[in-house]
């Protein structure tokens, strides 16, 4: 379409008024008028409304990237005044008071590590089986049906949150108890595994991240299944020319071609786990125990923690630290999805 | 008779050999894997719906469920409905969609019809990439800075519109790009060749061609924040009974009845708790629906 002899892409600003207009070149200052020819009236309002028009469009792709911009930009002053009255180490400690302005004690380090613990957990859990969906939904399961079983994997997207909370605690803690008190007798020399510090039976991290890894499969295996579905159909035919079972085509042709998709897809997953809110709001017990770094530890992350203080705070300062906290989070997610992005842009394999 | 020739033997050795045993068995043992990765994917799905069906059917059964709301009811007290959550839900809702449909579409117009290429339209796309992947929380935090920090307005539903705006602006701009795109570049050459300006053959030519994907992506985004937790909330406190204005005062959602009552340990709690998980699950589907259904409706006709 871009090298066409009537490309549309860019001649776009100057179709005001006339045919005898000198013929469009790309990259004509809109500014330019066009010699009006049959009722100048009819021609200037044209050209307004062609101004108008794509200084809206313009604005709104202006103030998309403003938004981010701002988010940070207005955290980071609210974050400031809280930041500088702290009591205790933002970065080291491992205690979280905001309740009372007079008195602030906040540091991120037990929420930052619960929170990569939790995400990185559900991660692991999740890449496989949505490396497996991905490919089973592209390579493996008739083009019939092959849709509706896409689209009921999407379905656990549309799931809110707060409903998997709900059954990660009620339901699908009490039935996984017995794996998690197993996984402590017999690994619990690992510290992963060991003992946790919370009483309420399943309201811990391992919980958590199953729940978790439920929740961003969506993610993982949507991209995925694109990146995977885009391989070109000539590398499939050749490998089965020669010779290759389902499997040899999948891993020569399908796997090399979509592998730094999927790690963007798995990243962008990632991203979606590390501000996941309610659901670990709901399953995670508070404890004012430090975290350990064990599966079974309950605690809180930052969204958790932010969700579960935030609505009873009537003070800036008190707010304001939490402000802090979600800076954090807004930053770590930034990076995250950033460099998934740049995994999918570097490779070609365009998402 | 010294001279037998096996007819049935090949003069030469066969060229394609049949696949050895080991790469069968890696064959089988990877579509097995994949096939159950599928299904170990399905189980929380069916698990999560069962679980909520069987829980919540009961409370959602009684008639005052769809027309009361909890006003002046004990934590104990059976009854009452999820009136005042429903009009909650769909009132943020609807407000956010009228905010956030116009600026999503006007970027997907400026990304597909008029930046295309330049630098603002690039570092659009990568903000937009960002903004799908800003947690909820920060979305809410955000508005809280500025609308109640810096403005010191009250907590009210139309904050958390504007929450729920930043989470549904970038799948709006997603899904109409994605339709605009599609939209055939002859069709916009025709309308040029007539001596229509750009901006009326995008409103008459491009954007009803692309309407029925655009209308299916807009309906989805909005079925999508209606289940956001984290900016009910931060934004805006409970109120069991019914309240209409988004500006002030106290407004329930079912997402918020749904925290709320988590704490009651009541049977009735419970009633209600699982109550509103169907009644948010049947709303997004019945949004999911009248997504297709306006897929179907508002196609282009094709003579």
């Amino acid at each position: 379409m871009t090298d066409g002899p009537a490309g549309i892409g860019e001649p776009g600003d100057r179709w005001g008024a006339s045919v005898s207009a000198s013929v469009p070149e790309a990259g004509i200052p809109p500014t330019e008028p066009p010699p009006p020819e049959q009722g100048t009236a009819g021609a200037t309002f044209v050209q307004r409304g062609d101004r108008i028009f794509r200084f809206l469009a313009t604005g709104s792709g202006a103030f998309v990237v403003a938004l981010i911009g701002a988010i940070g930009v207005f955290l980071l002053i609210q974050a400031i005044p809280p930041l500088l009255q702290n009591n205790a180490n933002f970065l080291t400690s491992r205690q979280f008071e905001a309740g009372d302005p007079n008195n602030l004690h906040f540091g991120i380090l037990d929420l930052l590590l619960v929170t990569v613990e939790v995400s990185l957990f559900a991660l692991v859990l999740a890449m496989p089986i949505g490396l497996g969906i991905a490919l089973f939904l592209t390579q493996y399961a008739p083009a019939k049906v092959a849709r509706p079983f896409g689209y009921m994997v999407d379905l656990l997207a549309a799931v809110p949150s707060i409903i998997f909370g709900l059954w990660g605690l009620f339901v699908l803690a009490p039935v996984i108890q017995p794996f998690a008190l197993w996984l402590q007798d017999n690994l619990g020399w690992f510290f992963l595994f060991s003992p946790g510090n919370v009483s309420i039976a399943g309201a811990t991290v391992f919980t958590a991240g199953i729940v978790l890894a439920v929740m961003i499969l969506p993610i993982i295996t949507a991209i995925s299944r694109e990146v995977f579905a885009r391989t070109p159909r000539a590398h499939i035919e050749a490998a089965l020319a020669l010779g290759a079972t389902k499997w040899e085509v999948v891993r020569m042709t399908v796997w090399p071609f979509g592998r730094a998709g999927y790690v963007s897809a798995s990243m962008l997953g990632l991203g979606r786990a590390l501000g996941e809110t309610i659901a670990l709001m709901i399953i995670l017990a508070a404890t004012p125990a430090i975290f350990t770094g064990s599966l079974f530890d309950g605690g809180a992350t930052f969204a958790s923690k932010i969700a579960l203080s935030f609505a009873e705070l009537n003070n800036n300062l008190s707010a304001g630290a939490f402000i802090a906290a979600g800076l954090v989070l807004f930053v770590l997610t930034f990076l995250v999805n950033a460099a998934a992005r740049w995994v999918i842009a570097r490779s070609g394999a365009k998402a | 008779m010294s001279t037998t020739v096996d007819l049935d033997k090949s003069a030469t050795a066969p060229t394609f050999t049949g696949i050895s045993a080991g790469r069968k068995a890696r064959n089988t043992v990877a579509t097995v894997l994949m096939t159950l990765a599928f299904l170990i994917a399905l189980v929380p799905l069916v698990w999560v719906i069962w679980t909520v069906v069987s829980q919540g059917i009961a409370a959602i059964a009684s008639s005052s469920w769809w027309s009361q709301s909890l006003n002046g009811l004990l934590a104990r007290q059976a009854g009452g409905g999820a009136y005042h959550a429903i009009v909650g839900t769909l009132l943020q809702g609807l407000v956010c969609a009228i905010i956030a449909t116009p600026i999503g579409i006007m970027v997907a117009i400026y990304l597909v019809e008029y930046g295309a290429g330049t630098r603002l339209a690039r570092a659009t796309t990568f903000m937009v990439d960002i903004l799908t992947g800003v947690p909820s929380i920060v979305a809410a935090l955000f508005v809280y800075a500025v609308w109640i920090s810096i403005f010191g307005l009250p907590r009210s539903a139309f904050a958390v519109s504007l929450a729920l705006v930043l989470l549904m602006l970038p799948v709006v701009v997603r899904s109409t790009e994605e339709m605009l795109r599609i939209v055939p570049d002859d069709l916009r050459e025709a309308s040029y060749a007539l001596g229509v300006p750009k901006w009326k053959t995008i409103v008459k030519v491009v954007i009803p061609t692309a309407l029925s994907g655009m209308l299916t992506g807009i309906v989805l985004a909005l079925a999508r924040v209606m289940g956001e937790t984290a900016p009910v909330l931060i934004l805006v406190a409970y109120a069991p009974y019914i309240n209409f204005d988004i500006f002030g005062g106290n407004m329930a959602s079912l997402p918020l009845m749904m925290t709320v009552e988590r704490t009651n340990p009541t049977d009735a709690g419970a009633d209600r708790l699982w109550g509103a998980a169907i009644t948010l699950i049947l709303i997004i589907t019945i949004f999911q629906l009248l997504a297709a259904f306006l897929s179907k409706v508002t196609a282009p006709k094709t003579k």
